[in-house]
């Protein structure tokens, strides 16, 4: 109690009250399919650990669009996340360290915390040319994944690069790459999307927190709370795809009523996520919502499987 | 964002379709929304630390500090309780001994010229930053679904017309005002004060020649509406500034690792890969060597606003002239670090401005009944087209061939290649390459004064730089990242 009432005093110093708290625990239990009573579980997974998880983020083949996204948590806010939830040991984008400086860090983390760790993956891993399309100080991805994800409690791969390859796995994949899972043999949880919603990747960090365990997942090792369910399954316009009331065109007046858009190559009923219900950036909005067909970007190789985007599918 | 703009462009000039107006003018928001976003991170979150040493802000005064903040700022939070507070989470956090992000860095270097309290003033700011650019991301989710890669573009116009209501443009004004308040209230007071420090650097890392296509069209002429005019200069001759045209780009891969030796024109481009050893005789980057009429050229915010003051825009040359003389230095320390540092707040003031008067455009379009967003297209048997595009990092151009309805070539010559691009076939350095001649190093071992110029470049790229001690010749190897 003591702890809880020192944590609340802290937050109320940088300005948050305990109602925004508890708010944002809410949500992201919600999010985490879990029933309103862990509320104050997943709350005091926040409360000010003794000494905070350790987390190494490796960066391999991306466009850093899944860290883009995790700076943009508001569920907590990223600078909780990085200075009191969660150590950020190695992270390339965000680290002041840069050059000797950068590697010894990485390796030193790998060290100390050996077997303890976190690592979340963002990028897919080149195994053709012996991994020469990608290199970190003279190492290929090929070898600092072996070497780091082998070391660490669990692997968590943040968007579909590190999960299945993503964009520059697509036919004819020059560079041989692969996600983490399979270029290493390992076993990762996947949290999939170009990028992800960020309240996803938190949700599978609090659910170990808080139970010890990684999430329940299905077979392409994604979590069941966030991808257990089909776009189409819980969109907001089912009804008009019921209804036989579609948009066959961009601009037109059944653009403008929200029809559905599955004529118009919507992947919505082969992509199992999330996006409709937790939405995007503090829940302002999600793809379908912005008239634009669901793209199927969290499903293993979308770039070749889900094209042509706007093509309805057969 | 940017490429998604870019490929959608190309397109449209392939196959010749223009979109109406009120879908440019939501493509400005959200591009408009990038800058402000895009500058505010690139400023605290990958370049602030090359400057500010967040160990020294432990010793700083909060009250002291509090009175700086005062002098220099019209941020909404302050006041010795506020400071005192930060420092004491920063205390919390170093006490941990978990220093995460900020293990490893360069603190206590000589090089390092700012007092505790200002390095105190910028910690909190680089903290209260952190939640502002979250916010910022909202205005792309409002016209665009998700930040990032926001998915509301598609050749002929936008998608997201039930967006374009009441409540959602005045949700996007309002976060809009907010982020603008920040940059005119905190982001640029912070580029003065932490310059006054560094004015040093108004002589260092700066290059020859600057190109922009330029960007945000405020009507359907182009290049003549954009906001942020095209052009090139070469030499720093702001009186010979020139129009920019694609014909005149080439992509040379002589040190690159694609198979090669020459130079062409993106529509003839190839990306054939050539892997070998790391060779500086030889080839030595995934990076082609592009050239405009054979020369190297910087991109990105420097280039923009210098294009843009030389053009005579009134917006930049008020915000240029009056910061200029703020630091007291004079036109020719644009043409450096600290100018290319300054130039990036610079224009993020001048385009976010501009974006109120596009949401009010937006309204009065819509309240005319103007709600067409959309133009449909035939997809022709053969055509090329190039869509030009000037984005945060800089000048950004997509180029496609179109065979048999599908694509035949698809090039794209984008910032980090402009900036740190390997030597081309003449043998000509690259802009970043140009910058680092001449950078005052302090000690090889940890070349903090390196990271400021590459940084300021805002690179996509992680890159290695070799710094050789010319005394012992050992060879230190700086990764920048």
């Amino acid at each position: 109690m003591e702890e809880e009432r020192e944590f609340y005093q802290r937050l109320s110093e940088k300005g948050v009250s305990r109602r925004d708290f508890m708010k944002y625990c809410g949500v992201l239990t919600a999010t985490m399919g879990l029933s309103s009573s862990f509320i104050p579980k997943v709350a005091e997974v926040f409360a000010a650990p003794k000494q905070r998880p350790p987390v190494i983020w490796l960066q391999f083949a991306e466009c850093t669009g899944c860290s883009e996204a995790t700076i943009g948590t508001m569920y907590p806010w990223i600078d909780e996340l990085i200075l009191e939830i969660l150590s950020m040991e190695y992270h390339e984008t965000i680290m002041a360290a840069s050059g000797h400086q950068a590697e010894d860090t990485l390796n030193a983390a790998v060290k100390k915390y050996n077997g303890k760790f976190i690592c979340v993956v963002e990028g897919a891993i080149g195994t053709k040319y012996d991994g020469a399309y990608g290199k970190i100080g003279g190492r290929t991805f090929l070898e600092i994944g072996n070497e780091v994800c082998k070391k660490a409690l669990a692997v968590i791969c943040i968007g579909s690069c590190s999960s299945y390859g993503g964009i520059q796995a697509a036919a004819p994949n020059p560079g041989g790459y692969k996600g983490v899972g399979d270029a290493l043999g390992i076993k990762t949880v996947n949290i999939p999307g170009c990028p992800p919603n960020p309240i996803n990747l938190v949700g599978t960090i609090v659910n170990y927190l808080l139970l010890g365990k990684l999430p329940a997942c299905d077979k392409l090792g994604r979590p069941l709370f966030a991808y257990g369910t089909s776009i189409h399954d819980q969109c907001p316009r089912r009804s008009h795809y019921e209804n036989d009331e579609f948009v066959e065109q961009f601009g037109s007046e059944e653009a403008a009523m929200g029809y559905c858009l599955y004529k118009l190559g919507c992947k919505g009923p082969d992509t199992y996520n999330n996006c409709p219900i937790a939405k995007f950036n503090d829940g302002t909005s999600w793809p379908v919502e912005a008239g634009h067909p669901c793209i199927g970007c969290s499903e293993p190789g979308f770039w070749d499987k889900m094209t042509p985007f706007f093509e309805e599918s057969k | 964002m940017t490429h998604y703009l870019s490929s959608v462009r190309a397109v449209e000039s392939a196959v010749g379709v223009k979109i109406p107006p009120v879908a440019r003018i939501v493509r400005n928001l959200l591009h408009g929304a990038q800058f402000q976003h895009d500058h505010i991170v690139h400023f605290y979150h990958l370049h602030a630390l090359d400057w500010v040493d967040i160990v020294s802000a432990l010793s700083a005064d909060p009250k002291k500090t509090a009175a700086l903040a005062d002098s220099v700022s019209n941020a909404p939070w302050g006041g010795a309780v506020y400071f005192k507070g930060v420092q004491q989470r920063i205390k919390t956090f170093v006490d941990s001994g978990q220093l995460g992000p900020f293990t490893n860095g360069y603190w206590g270097h000589s090089a390092y010229k700012l007092p505790p309290e200002a390095n105190l003033m910028a910690a909190s700011h680089y903290i209260e930053a952190l939640r502002m650019q979250a916010k910022t991301r909202r205005l792309h989710a409002i016209f665009g679904g998700k930040n990032p890669h926001l998915q509301s573009f598609v050749v002929g116009g936008i998608t997201s017309v039930k967006d374009l209501t009441p409540d959602r443009i005045a949700e996007f004004l309002y976060i809009w005002k907010e982020t603008q308040d920040f940059v005119k209230n905190v982001y640029i007071p912070d580029i003065l004060a932490v310059g006054s420090f560094y004015k040093d650097w108004g002589a260092i890392g700066g290059t020859s020649n600057f190109h922009a296509w330029g960007e945000l069209p405020e009507s359907e002429n182009e290049p003549e509406s954009l906001f942020m005019p095209r052009g090139v200069i070469m030499n720093r001759d702001l009186k010979g500034v020139k129009m920019a045209e694609e014909s005149k780009v080439t992509e040379h891969v002589t040190h690159s690792w694609y198979k090669g030796n020459g130079a062409k024109h993106p529509y003839e481009g190839e990306t054939n890969p050539q892997h070998g050893d790391y060779d500086t005789n030889g080839k030595y980057s995934w990076v082609k060597a592009p050239r405009y009429e054979g020369e190297p050229c910087e991109v990105g915010p420097l280039s923009r606003v210098l294009v843009a003051y030389a053009k005579g825009h009134k917006g930049i040359q008020g915000v240029v002239n009056d910061t200029l003389k703020k630091l007291s230095i004079p036109v020719t320390a644009l043409f450096s670090t600290l100018g290319r540092t300054a130039a990036r707040g610079l224009e993020t003031v001048a385009i976010g401005d501009a974006m109120e008067g596009w949401i009010m455009e937006l309204v009065d379009r819509l309240k005319k009944g103007d709600s067409k967003t959309y133009q449909p297209w035939e997809m022709p048997k053969t055509g090329m087209g190039v869509g030009l595009n000037d984005v945060a990092r800089g000048s950004l151009a997509h180029w496609i061939r179109i065979e048999d309805k599908k694509i035949q070539n698809y090039q794209y010559v984008v910032p980090s290649t402009w900036n740190l691009g390997p030597r081309c076939a003449k043998g000509k350095l690259g802009p970043v390459e140009e910058a680092l001649i001449g950078t005052p190093v302090a000690d090889p071992k940890r070349p903090l004064e390196i990271l400021r110029t590459v940084h300021s470049f805002d690179p996509c790229i992680a890159c290695g730089v070799h710094v050789i001690d010319p005394d012992s010749n050992e060879v230190y190897k700086v990764k920048v990242l």
